[in-house]
């Protein structure tokens, strides 16, 4: 039987880390976010009045001085980020064959989703 | 044996090779769970697009000041936005919706169904699934126009 080959100059490039690890971290992450979901909506509803002091308070309150609300909305932005990347990843495999081209989407994706979550946290960590 | 190699076939089965784009939007008819499963990955895509380019400048916009909330308010009131928006709340609670029916299926929840009920299975899931989403889609959206 011919064995395949691993190494050498013909290497197919498929992206690194794929698999259970990250199978099992989109269904965390996807969990985090069905919490999250129910927390801000119970949340919402419990809110007398749409306004700015109510509105601010779903994402700045505190639990003495622990800041509880941007803490929850600073993990939720996480995993959003990170299931956001393996979704998108998933995608760039299963549609995009040739490698370059794969692994610059990839490299764009992780761009894109870091920046996201820095762009949320600023927002959050400024109430 | 199986059902389907004992009924005479009354017609022959047509066949989908090297599919294009067209094909599978027009031609090629997915399952119900199809459906679902491919709006699930265009939802994700959607939200993962939007989120910094839309809904972080509208959240960061309306969490910055009173003053700020204000001028949140205004574009919140532009049909354009509203729009935008219930396009983005859809993709939210299909997403939302479908993920916890393969949150259920990880878990093995509908794994003894008899191999000829599975069909039948993932056809009333996956139409709770878009049930669910779009009745709360609807909910939201006359939310959102101001029918209530």
């Amino acid at each position: 039987m011919a064995s395949v080959q691993k190494t050498g100059q013909r290497r197919h490039v498929v992206g690194a880390h794929y698999g259970v690890r990250d199978f099992l971290i989109q269904r965390v992450t996807a969990v985090i976010l069905i919490v999250y979901t129910v927390i801000l909506g119970v949340m919402a509803l419990l809110t007398p009045s749409f306004t700015y002091e109510n509105w601010v308070g779903l994402f700045n309150f505190r639990w003495g001085t622990f800041p509880m609300g941007q803490i929850l909305a600073t993990l939720a932005v996480l995993a959003v980020a990170y299931h956001g990347w393996i979704g998108v990843r998933d995608i760039w495999m299963d549609y995009i064959k040739p490698a370059g081209l794969r692994l610059f989407l990839q490299a764009l994706t992780i761009l894109w989703a870091v920046g996201s979550a820095v762009y949320a946290a600023q927002i959050l960590w400024s109430l | 044996m199986s059902e389907t190699t004992a009924r005479p076939e009354s017609r022959p089965r047509r066949e989908f090779r090297n599919v294009t784009v067209p094909e599978i939007l027009f031609a090629y008819r997915l399952p119900l769970a199809g459906k679902l499963s491919i709006l699930h990955r265009v939802s994700g895509a959607l939200l993962f697009l939007a989120l910094p380019l839309f809904l972080l400048p509208l959240f960061g916009q309306s969490v910055s000041s009173p003053a700020g909330f204000e001028e949140f308010s205004r574009y919140a009131s532009h049909p354009i936005t509203k729009v935008v928006l219930l396009v983005l709340i859809w993709a939210y609670l299909h997403h939302f919706c479908a993920g916890i029916r393969y949150l259920l299926f990880d878990l093995h929840i509908g794994a003894d169904v008899k191999i000829s009920d599975k069909r039948t299975l993932h056809t009333r899931t996956a139409a709770i699934s878009f049930s669910v989403s779009l009745v709360l889609t609807v909910i939201f959206g006359l939310k959102l126009f101001g029918a209530f």
